[in-house]
């Protein structure tokens, strides 16, 4: 009998509007942001979704962590309809969003203490994930004194602090230098693995959709929607650096692929001229 | 020794200098170009007129009661302003219906006050500290309710994916994210409270450094209106001085370069 992993996050039909002020400034205007996004994560699988900017990727992970609410559509986590913020899914961005007057393991209990963990437990817990997150020894430290990469690393922490089993992630990596990048990346692909979760995460950057991802979804330009699903299917998912290294010529040709789905080739052709 | 702290002892030192040449200048410059001393009274004379003030006019007195009504005034004020602040600043209904007050009231001149609460309030220090209470005010509540609305939304919506109520979301995030300027405003108002309450003790009563400029000016006793001026520019660099350091103390956790306390 084979088992059937579960369904995580699924999206159903999902829709998004916005009301805007138009250019011209001739009274307000309806921004379709996405729509008919349909796509399933099963448990423990991690799928990264690209396309070009401004499609609603980030849209489509606000609806998932409750934020805001879909058009029309539904959103569910672990079979339950989001419609608030819930403690089932975390959320981190590109920016690391420390907290500037709370020390690092301070900035790690920030989800707990709202939950209104006891101190003594948040304290055990963020310390365990700091060692986790290979920053023990920063603790006392406060975020500017820290390295980018290094409270990039916090904000994850703070991330697994209350944990969630589903991680939604906005381009977390890209404020970061090349080399700290895969750095986090590796970090971020071991403890995913570690801890069993499920993440959905955006990047612009077509490598890194490739070498941490079991699938891939591309979505269009605005309205944004679902116009291809990619299947990687290379192994070592849970260690990049070696997935980058051994499978150099298929990431390659996903790339590639990619970049063709995506018309980035066509887009500099047009500028050129 | 290192550069750094060699640059920092000549330029302490060239400091110096500067307060020796003008305390020169004070002293035989008057003399030299023909001032007479009920213009310019010389730093000598001034400094005399100090040891007088000290033994006839009480003068440490007067500057005791001055510098309590500006505690009291800033402390009353800071307070007001940082809680109408926060309140407005979180209430956005509330701002729209107090705007058109608030401004109306910012832009009057809060000095002209002094001789209103004088009638209503007597020769007492209550009037000075309503005037001080006043000017104090305004600056903190505006710093304080920007701030507000300044809060970077993404840290908003990270407290709400972690579920948080509106009370924590305040608690944890914007109060703490609204303290930098409100300590910028709590130092301008430090220098302002010493202002109030000297035009409060100017405009009615016989007590205050405010009351000692009136009667030196009346007696035509120069050197006394200077030794005021002089004693209120100390009140006022002690309540300047106390909001540094207390922001020191709070703010510890701001990189160096990020506040300039001066």
């Amino acid at each position: 009998m084979t088992i059937i992993p579960e369904t995580r996050i699924e999206y159903r039909g999902v829709a998004k509007q916005f009301a805007s002020n138009s250019a011209d400034g001739g009274g307000e205007e309806i921004i379709q942001a996405v729509q008919d996004v349909d796509l399933k994560v099963a448990d423990g699988e991690v799928v990264s979704l690209i396309g070009p900017s401004g499609c609603g990727k980030s849209t489509l992970l606000n609806m998932g962590s409750g934020l805001y609410l879909p058009s029309a559509g539904e959103v569910y986590v672990d079979r339950e309809r989001v419609d608030e913020p819930n403690p089932h899914v975390g959320f981190m961005l590109q920016k690391d969003l420390l907290l500037a007057w709370r020390t690092i393991r301070k900035n790690v209990e920030f989800g707990l203490e709202i939950q209104g963990i006891a101190a003594d437990i948040r304290r055990e817990r963020a310390m365990d994930l700091l060692a986790k997150c290979r920053l023990t020894g920063f603790e006392n430290h406060y975020p500017h004194q820290l390295s980018g990469g290094m409270r990039q690393r916090a904000a994850l922490a703070r991330t697994l602090a209350v944990d969630p089993k589903v991680l939604l992630l906005d381009e977390p990596f890209s404020a970061l230098d090349a080399q700290t990048k895969m750095i986090l990346q590796q970090d971020l692909a071991e403890t995913l693995a570690a801890e069993g979760k499920t993440a959905l995460f955006i990047t612009h950057d077509l490598v890194e959709s490739v070498a941490l991802s079991d699938r891939v979804f591309v979505m269009s330009a605005r309205p944004g929607t679902i116009i291809e699903e990619i299947d990687v299917g290379l192994p070592d998912r849970n260690n990049p650096m070696a997935r980058r290294q051994d499978s150099q010529k298929q990431i390659g040709e996903y790339v590639a692929h990619l970049m063709g789905l995506l018309h980035v080739g066509e887009t500099a052709a047009e500028i050129e001229i | 020794m290192t550069i750094k702290t060699i640059a920092a002892r000549n330029s302490m030192w060239a400091s110096l200098g500067l307060l020796v040449l003008f305390l020169v200048g004070w002293e035989w410059g008057p003399g030299l170009l023909n001032i007479p001393p009920y213009i310019i009274p010389t730093a000598s004379s001034v400094y005399q007129e100090f040891i007088h003030a000290v033994e006839r006019e009480q003068l440490f007195f007067h500057t005791w009661i001055t510098a309590l009504e500006t505690f009291v005034g800033f402390a009353i004020g800071a307070l007001l302003g940082m809680v109408i602040g926060y309140v407005l600043g979180i209430s956005a209904r509330a701002e729209f219906i107090l705007s058109p007050y608030i401004l109306a009231l910012q832009i009057a001149p809060k000095v002209a006050f002094a001789p209103l609460f004088v009638l209503w309030f007597g020769y007492t220090v209550y009037p000075k500290i309503l005037v001080a209470v006043l000017i104090v005010f305004f600056p903190i509540m505006v710093n304080v309710l920007g701030a507000i609305r300044t809060v970077d939304p993404d840290l908003i919506n990270l407290a709400r994916t972690f579920s948080a109520t509106r009370w924590q979301i305040f608690r944890l995030i914007e109060f703490h994210d609204a303290l930098p300027p409100l300590f910028s405003g709590l130092r301008i108002a430090s220098t302002l409270a010493v202002i109030g309450v000297v035009v409060g003790e100017m405009v009615g009563g016989n007590l205050g450094l405010g009351f000692l400029l009136v009667f030196g000016e009346g007696a035509g006793n120069t050197a006394l209106v200077f030794v005021t001026i002089i004693m209120l520019t100390i009140v006022g660099i002690i309540a300047y001085g106390g909001v540094v350091l207390l922001e020191k103390k709070v703010l510890h956790y701001l990189p160096k370069k990020e506040y300039a306390p001066v």
